[in-house]
């Protein structure tokens, strides 16, 4: 772990961190009474490797100079940004009632000027990667040993300005950069697989000249063995971990329900959800 | 249904041939000074080390090759990727550097416009945005005539708007818009570009409108290329004891409101407003809309492009065309006084 404050010897586990995230999320959820949570349940995982085992930062100071960069490009996925920022102790945890409230620094999307530790504001798809290939440009100019982590969804492979960014990233040979693509294979409007087919996604994203993995993103050790793969992979390559994951992850009735871009979830199964969180906890 | 096809031409008619991507707005015989905004540039980098330059390939036509050659490990070329270049443009700017990023105004204002507005305007990043063929200076057809690009990047929160009129005012602008901190439109005219405002004593100063020449019968207020004209047809109007004030008004947005209004308050002046640039949402809706508010309402007249689509040919024909032209201008302004 990079992170400057020492872990302490009874430090949390990776899977209670991703537990912790899951928790966060389940409970900003039950505040809106809906949300992105079957996303945020499936990268969890993702999540907790990266703030918890892969990425340098400090809590106390977001905009520390020498931090990692983590950029939300599927700013939809906010409510599970801010599990990990909390969980992380960049968010105070007090601020998770507020989420998606009126003057909350947590809106429903994610938007750099509103939360500490959001560097870009998504929403709109397909923007990340640009932004990322700006920022790996200006991390090598100054010469800096911080990386550019972006998360996007399998759906944002629809606009051609990923491959823009996918293909310049390969250009510049941008090893500073890792892409993390969530693959939960669902969209606004269907299977994500069959509104666009985008495999084969590893030979495509090769082809660009890109350093992939391919892992399954709920399997906490095959994650860390993929970002410590991703930062010390050799080549002069930017580096993509393709995650498969399960929407719902974690939550056996949400994972089985009928899956759905916004999942719906009844106002008396929150508290359900946390318990059977609760209740499958390694 | 079938398409409508244009009727061909009329034999024996003589006609301009030049309806080229870029082509020269100087008229014959104009004093030029070639490539201003890269040898500004260049200048503005020797001291400013944060200053990088960006394209998606067009830096030999937006003059920032100047910039690439002096500069070669500070010039990013982003390829025919317009998002990707202000998308990355704002990732740089995130990380502390100005990035100067240049393409056309067609793909600036119109292909990559979520781009700009989400990673550069609404984070509040630092990047000058120069584009080349501003308005109606290409005779191209519509894919290269940015007639809307002002109205576009005014609605946009944040978003400093620049029409610069000659070479002289793009070299001070580019030193003014480092200092400024924030995001910048600005229009670019580049290659040999017309040098008029050195005779007037001229000094560009971001958010100021500027009276370029007083005159009491009509008060010209115009941006761009458009001054330009309208000091030319002043003298034309001279000549038939007509008196033309020119109002220069460099900075769109945010617009100097208090020398707007000073001078078309003084009242006995018919109010025309020129612009390079469709009469929606430009310059002349800008002071229209600033005029009514403070209840001021002059004889108000706007020369503008029309809002459709432009025809491809000769710029001296579409300037004749659609009423920019120098002779044009004076011939309106006659026809309402």
């Amino acid at each position: 772990m990079e992170t400057t404050t020492k872990p302490l010897a009874n430090a949390p586990t990776l899977a209670e961190r991703a537990h912790n995230v899951r928790r966060n999320a389940l409970r900003m959820g039950e505040v809106q009474g809906q949300g992105y949570i079957a996303q945020a349940l499936d990268i969890a995982d993702v999540l907790a490797v990266a703030y918890f085992h892969a990425m340098r930062y400090r809590p106390e100071d977001p905009a520390w100079e020498e931090r990692d960069r983590f950029l939300l490009s599927n700013g939809h996925y906010a409510i599970a940004l801010y599990a990990a920022l909390i969980e992380a102790g960049i968010v105070p945890e007090q601020e998770l009632g507020s989420y998606g409230s009126d003057d909350s620094r947590l809106p429903m999307s994610g938007m750099a000027s509103y939360t500490p530790g959001m560097e870009m504001s998504g929403g709109s798809l397909g923007l990340g990667l640009s932004i990322a290939v700006g920022m790996s440009l200006g991390l090598k100019r100054k010469k800096s040993t911080a990386r550019v982590y972006t998360l996007f969804s399998d759906g944002e492979l629809d606009e051609g300005s990923v491959w823009e960014a996918i293909q310049s990233a390969g250009h510049y040979k941008l090893d500073n950069l890792i892409g993390i693509v969530d693959v939960n294979n669902q969209q606004a409007d269907g299977p994500s697989t069959q509104v666009m087919a985008f495999e084969p996604l590893v030979d495509k994203l090769q082809a660009f000249g890109w350093f992939v993995q391919r892992v399954d993103g709920n399997a906490l050790d095959t994650v860390v063995a993929a970002f410590d793969a991703a930062k010390s992979h050799p080549e002069p390559k930017p580096r993509m971990i393709v995650a498969d994951t399960l929407m719902g992850k974690g939550v056996p009735f949400l994972e089985q329900r009928e899956k759905n871009h916004f999942i719906r979830v009844e106002a008396d199964e929150w508290q359900l959800a946390l318990a059977a969180l609760e209740a499958g906890k390694q | 249904m079938m398409k409508s096809v244009r009727t061909a031409p009329q034999r024996g008619k003589p006609r301009l041939t030049t309806s080229a991507m870029i082509a020269s707005i100087a008229s014959e015989g104009q004093r030029t000074k070639p490539a201003p905004f890269g040898h500004a540039l260049v200048e503005l980098a020797r001291n400013r080390t944060d200053v990088v330059g960006m394209t998606a390939d067009l830096g030999k036509y937006t003059d920032l090759h100047l910039f690439a050659k002096e500069f070669p490990d500070r010039y990013y070329q982003m390829g025919m990727a317009e998002q990707l270049l202000f998308g990355a443009a704002s990732g740089l700017a995130a990380e502390g550097f100005m990035p100067f990023a240049t393409t056309y105004a067609v793909f600036a204002s119109r292909r990559a416009y979520d781009f700009i507005h989400q990673t550069i305007a609404e984070e509040d990043r630092n990047v000058k945005i120069a584009c080349a063929l501003p308005g109606l200076t290409s005779g191209y057809g519509p894919s290269h005539q940015a007639a809307e690009d002002l109205a576009l990047f005014r609605a946009m929160p944040n978003m400093t708007v620049i029409d610069p009129c000659d070479a002289l005012e793009i070299e001070q602008l580019v030193p003014a818009i480092a200092v400024h901190k924030g995001p910048v439109y600005a229009r670019l005219l580049r290659g040999q570009v017309p040098l008029v405002l050195d005779e007037y004593g001229y000094k560009f100063e971001l958010g100021e409108a500027k009276m370029i020449r007083d005159g009491k019968d009509v008060l010209i207020i115009s941006s761009g290329l458009m001054t330009m004209r309208a000091l030319e047809a002043a003298q034309t109007l001279a000549g038939d004891h007509v008196d033309a004030a020119v109002l220069h008004v460099p900075t769109i947005k945010p617009l100097d409101t208090e020398t707007i209004l000073r001078e078309a308050g003084k009242g006995g002046r018919l109010v025309v407003v020129a612009e390079n640039h469709t009469i929606i949402g430009g310059l002349g809706e800008a002071v229209a809309a600033l005029l009514m508010r403070a209840g001021i309402h002059p004889t108000f007249r706007q020369i503008a492009l029309p809002d459709e689509f432009l025809d491809a040919g000769a710029l001296p024909t579409l300037h004749d065309r659609y009423g920019i032209s120098t002779s044009e201008v004076a011939r309106q302004i006659k026809q309402w006084l």
